[in-house]
């Protein structure tokens, strides 16, 4: 009799739980939308110019077509040709860095994975280097194309040392280090021997990240890539959790391992890439994000890539928020804010979870 | 003979050498079959080779007759479960989720857990005394515990052959006599990679003596857990008897 009391006891907990989490997800959603939106409304009155609200409104239903103008010309350019932009770009490289870095943090099995692992920052530093302090290219390619290119190709010197070197996890990641470790020297060597001060200031600067060069060619071409990455990881969200025990166990498990390592390492890298290329690399957000995520909904990547990136998009909405008008009229990069918030962030959510270790 | 899992004169070479020389085994229908052997003498490597992970450099593994390499892997996953040796992860998981995993092969992408998938989760839960644990993180679990665990994300997979490679490795005696009370109390085909003699004599409907690679013996525990074959293979002298319950005892002696 005791028993079977304490059995049911025990059960129904449990069985809510796992109810009440599955029930929470759209709510979830829901709510990351909603935030993600009245953030990208306010963040885009924030600034010299004095904005409201509604008058971003007034802005966005102008320029669809639903209502006459009724703001000044330069008023109505600071909303739709800069701010807007800046902000929706913020929103989209926020979710795809912390999509890349759920999904190489899992694939790869180490927490410390970020989306820069795979070399793709370093080699878009190179890429970006050789158009601007040398002239590679003649011109024809610009920076933000020489960084796209430089951040595939070591992607590809990333993949084939790792496959060379035995294909195992560790070895991609020891990979991506060298790899890492070579092109940085390459980038620090160019620019010392080549650059000129000035130069030097703007490669230093758009490295360490910046949002300000945003335009609406970049927002697109961002959510076009961050749009299909999402639907292609959203595939292979049971697989992912099936790595949690290692390669052989999601093997034995049904998935095709070699195949899920390609595909969603080429989809990460090849979005780390667009993303680098339009606003330089903006650390931490990858490395921090999932793990922050992950304590809000469990481990399951069904629920853990869209809540990531949702939260992803609000956190960089602000960041860039904060780098753009702390220090008034000068600008921080991006990339310091988000590794000024980042480094403590990470060390909370470790010192969270340190009994699980 | 072509039902079930099968192997047929297998071979796999590893690094240069033979490590699986021409092996066949086919185990019974429901039975449990304990594969023995001293280190090095190609154990885990034959489990390999049968669950699909390692393919055979020669010979033929075959599920109801046909060959595991035209066996769609996510079939093969809802048919033949693996419990490795070591099991560890760095995600935060509850026992719940760990068990859920096991459904990873019947699941579609983009859709959440169906009836069936819960009642397999909790069927397993309870076939292995995990149920009042599923809410605890795996992290927090003994290494018993842990391989229970294991065994019933194995089990939500609902297979027909369940292998596992020395799930008895680092627990104490109660441990190991729980683990296989309960593997040979379960409905599947268990084959099971082990160390301790006495505990395959126990519990084996069948053994199969691997020495380097190949095939000593095979059948009935009492057929090859004899005293020349234990000198020959692991060359150490013992004393067979057979105890009380009828299956063989082994005791070793110092030279």
């Amino acid at each position: 009799m005791i028993t079977v009391t304490t059995g049911r006891a025990t059960r129904s907990p449990a069985a809510t739980a796992a109810g009440t989490v599955r029930s929470r997800l759209p709510a979830l959603l829901l709510g990351g939308c909603l935030v993600l939106l009245a953030s990208i409304a306010v963040a885009v009155t924030i600034g010299p110019a004095d904005i409201g609200v509604s008058d971003v409104w007034a802005t966005l239903l102008s320029r669809v077509g639903l209502a006459d103008p009724t703001l000044s010309v330069l008023r109505d350019g600071i909303i739709w040709d800069l701010r807007l932009p800046r902000t929706l770009l913020a929103a989209v490289c926020g979710a795809g860095l912390a999509v890349c870095g759920v999904v190489m943090q899992s694939l790869l099995r180490n927490p410390l994975a970020d989306p820069f692992v795979l070399g793709v920052s370093s080699g878009a530093s190179t890429g970006a280097v050789l158009v601007v302090v040398l002239g590679v290219g003649g011109g024809v390619l610009s920076m933000s194309g020489g960084a796209f290119l430089g951040a595939v190709a070591s992607f590809a010197l990333v993949l084939t040392l790792s496959h060379t070197l035995g294909g195992t996890t560790d070895r991609v990641v020891l990979s991506g280090v060298a790899v890492m470790q070579l092109l940085s020297a390459l980038t620090s060597f160019i620019v010392l021997t080549s650059a000129d001060a000035e130069t030097t200031r703007g490669v230093l600067f758009w490295l360490l990240g910046s949002l300000a060069n945003a335009g609406w060619s970049e927002v697109t071409a961002c959510a076009v890539v961050l749009a299909g990455t999402l639907v292609v990881c959203g595939g292979y969200a049971r697989s992912l959790d099936a790595f949690a025990f290692g390669e052989d166990a999601a093997a034995t498990l049904g998935v095709a391992v070699g195949r899920t390592r390609v595909v969603l390492m080429s989809v990460t890298a090849l979005l780390t890439a667009v993303l680098v290329s339009s606003v330089g690399a903006i650390g931490f957000v990858g490395l921090v994000l999932p793990h922050a995520a992950r304590l809000l909904t469990g481990p399951g990547h069904a629920r853990l890539l869209p809540v990531s990136a949702l939260a992803g998009a609000v956190l960089l909405v602000w960041v860039d928020t904060v780098a753009r008008t702390v220090l008034q009229p000068q600008e921080v990069p991006v990339g310091v804010v988000t590794a000024l918030i980042g480094v403590p962030a990470f060390v909370l959510i470790l010192y969270r979870s340190r009994g699980a270790q | 003979m072509d039902a079930g899992l099968a192997a047929d004169r297998v071979s796999r070479s590893l690094g240069g050498g033979l490590v699986l020389d021409g092996v066949s085994v086919a185990p019974a229908d429901g039975s449990t079959v304990g594969v023995l052997g001293p280190n090095g003498s190609g154990k885990s490597t034959l489990l390999r080779v049968l669950a699909g992970v390692l393919e055979p450099s020669a010979g033929l593994v075959t599920v109801d007759g046909r060959e595991l390499a035209d066996v769609p892997r996510r079939t093969l996953a809802k048919r033949v479960a693996v419990v490795e040796q070591h099991s560890d992860t760095q995600i935060p998981l509850t026992v719940r989720d760990v068990v859920g995993l096991g459904r990873v092969p019947h699941r579609r992408a983009w859709l959440s857990a169906s009836a069936d998938d819960d009642a397999a989760v909790q069927e397993a839960l309870e076939q292995t005394g995990m149920t009042a644990r599923s809410a605890q993180r795996w992290q927090t679990l003994s290494g018993g515990e842990r391989q229970r665990v294991q065994i019933a994300r194995a089990l939500a997979q609902r297979p027909r052959e369940l292998l596992l490679d020395e799930p008895t490795n680092h627990l104490d005696v109660q441990h190991q006599f729980e683990l296989l009370d309960l593997l040979a109390s379960l409905p599947v085909t268990s084959v099971i990679a082990l160390h301790d003699l006495n505990l395959a004599a126990m519990y084996c409907d069948e053994i199969v003596l691997l020495d380097h690679g190949a095939v000593v013996a095979a059948g009935d525990p009492a057929d090859v857990l004899t005293e020349e074959l234990i000198l020959q293979v692991y060359n150490v002298k013992a004393e067979v008897t057979t105890s009380p319950e009828g299956h063989p005892h082994v005791r070793f002696l110092r030279t």
